[in-house]
């Protein structure tokens, strides 16, 4: 049996880690993209319904990616770039989440989102998982695995399709982004990427904040999510460049938070002031990078794979 | 009422679902990266055993079940139900023969089981992992069989039924493994 330290994880497996984080800068490097370190705390923080932040007191926000500091900076240097660290998300914590856990995200100028896939194939491969699998869109896998359309169907429609799998909380009601995140996230997801990485395009824009929507539909965003044994491992999109879009679905999640008694944290205007001096076109992919590495050495938690989790720390 | 929130659900935790008690075997939490998160949990009936599964919104709140253990003494079974006692307060509990199920056979008085409590009521009864009894009925070894030979069954006191070495005889106390219902060694007099 391998020994085990104080930080809970074996040695070897600090080895593994700080591999991994070297082909994963030497990857970024080789496709000319920067390394930048944009700040951990924030005056303001994203408003997206789905994501809290921890506040620090009297000093802002930690952040959730550094998607914000990454647009600000493509603003003024208007070249690929990319971040490997820390972010924070309160209150997720369990088998495949830590409130602290490690993000590669990078941003590619010019980029298409098919494009920003076809970097992220390369990147994990290169990390020594397999090559992409399958890419459906969001609405094909669950005409796939529910017989359902998720962009037509009737709140009863997906009321019952989660009473039928088991997976309807009691006495839930909820809107549609409710019951397709209930439904993605339990039965859809856990099928996905059975062998293979395996991509997920043209999510619902219910939710859409900083991403571009599809042209041709604008009831999909051009965001797509990538899965591996079931675990969310990546997610990526052609970005908004529109600052007027961009406050009024601020303003719109920010609505949401309300409703739902959320905190409030302000608006980034630092970014939308950078985005109205013109974000050039790009894509970008953020990549959870404890999962990948649980994912590659065949570990069933997050815990296995990083010095300090959560709740042990 | 006592209400626990889905961010204190871990395994071991009591809750009531449905008016029964439950404990939670397994919580799992399940977000998407832009999406809402829920709490997948596995959870056993402390009346059935059964394991179900079921889902909550992350921030909803279930009602907690007041269900601890406690060390009591065995006294008697009175036809229905089984007599227990607290050692430490002197009280008495009473337990029905669907608490005590198959821990019937493996407990004697004065034995200190582990009684799982639901609102004061016992709800199940586990027999000590040990239990010393007396073999009432066997049939004799055949002659020229040692230790290292076959084994026939033996009934004890408790009632219940051993698979035990062909050297013990009627009348012998002998020490039992009662988890996994099997013959440990022959018990001196005490």
């Amino acid at each position: 049996m391998a020994l085990r330290g104080a930080s809970g994880v074996v040695p070897d497996m600090l080895a593994e880690r700080a591999a991994l984080l070297a082909t994963l800068r030497g990857e970024m490097a080789a496709r000319g993209m920067l390394e930048v370190d944009t700040a951990l705390l924030s005056p303001a923080a994203p408003s997206e319904r789905a994501l809290e932040c921890l506040a620090v007191d009297g000093a802002g926000y930690l952040v959730p990616s550094p998607e914000h500091g990454l647009k600000r900076l493509l603003v003024e240097t208007r070249r690929s770039l990319y971040q490997l660290g820390h972010v924070f998300r309160a209150g997720e914590v369990g088998r495949w989440h830590n409130p602290e856990f490690t993000m590669l995200e990078w941003y590619e100028v010019g980029a298409s989102v098919q494009d920003a896939i076809d970097t992220l194939g390369a990147v994990l491969a290169t990390a020594g998982a397999p090559a992409l699998g399958r890419q459906r869109t969001y609405r094909a896998v669950f005409a796939d695995t529910l017989a359902l359309d998720p962009l037509t169907a009737s709140l009863d429609d997906l009321e019952q399709c989660a009473e039928t799998h088991g997976v309807a909380p009691p006495e839930a009601s909820g809107d549609r982004v409710f019951w397709l995140d209930l439904l993605m996230g339990l039965v859809v997801q856990p099928r996905l990427g059975a062998q293979s990485p395996e991509i997920v395009t043209h999510f619902p824009a219910d939710d859409a904040v900083l991403i571009a929507l599809d042209g041709d539909d604008v009831r999909v965003g051009k965001r797509f999510e990538c899965f591996w044994r079931g675990i969310e491992l990546a997610n990526g999109a052609q970005e908004l460049t529109d600052p007027g879009l961009a406050r009024q679905r601020m303003h719109r999640e920010q609505a949401a938070r309300a409703e739902q008694g959320q905190a409030e944290p302000p608006i980034d205007e630092r970014l939308l002031a950078a985005m109205a001096t013109g974000l050039p076109e790009c894509a970008g992919v953020a990549l959870g990078v404890d999962r990948l590495l649980a994912l590659l050495t065949g570990k069933r938690c997050l815990a296995g794979v990083m010095p300090f989790a959560w709740p042990g720390r | 009422m006592a209400q626990y929130s889905t961010q204190q659900f871990k395994g071991g935790l009591k809750i009531i679902l449905d008016g029964d008690p439950y404990s939670i075997v397994e919580n799992e939490f399940v977000k998407p990266g832009k999406g809402q998160a829920f709490s997948r949990v596995k959870v056993r009936n402390l009346k059935t055993g059964r394991t179900i599964e079921r889902t909550f919104k992350s921030g909803d709140s279930v009602e907690a079940a007041d269900v601890f253990n406690l060390d009591l003494q065995f006294l008697y079974h009175d036809g229905e139900f089984y007599h227990f006692m607290d050692p430490a307060s002197f009280e008495q509990y009473q337990a029905s023969e669907a608490a005590v199920g198959d821990a019937a056979k493996w407990i004697q008085a004065e034995d200190k089981c582990d009684v799982t409590l639901w609102n004061g009521v016992p709800l199940q009864v586990d027999a000590p992992n040990f239990l010393i009894s007396r073999v009432t009925q066997t049939d004799p070894g055949v002659r020229g069989n040692t230790s290292s030979g076959g084994t026939k069954p033996a009934t004890l006191e408790t009632g219940a039924v051993v698979q035990v070495p062909l050297f013990i005889e009627e009348g012998e106390l002998l020490r039992v493994d009662t988890r996994k219902a099997e013959y440990v060694s022959r018990a001196s007099e005490s």
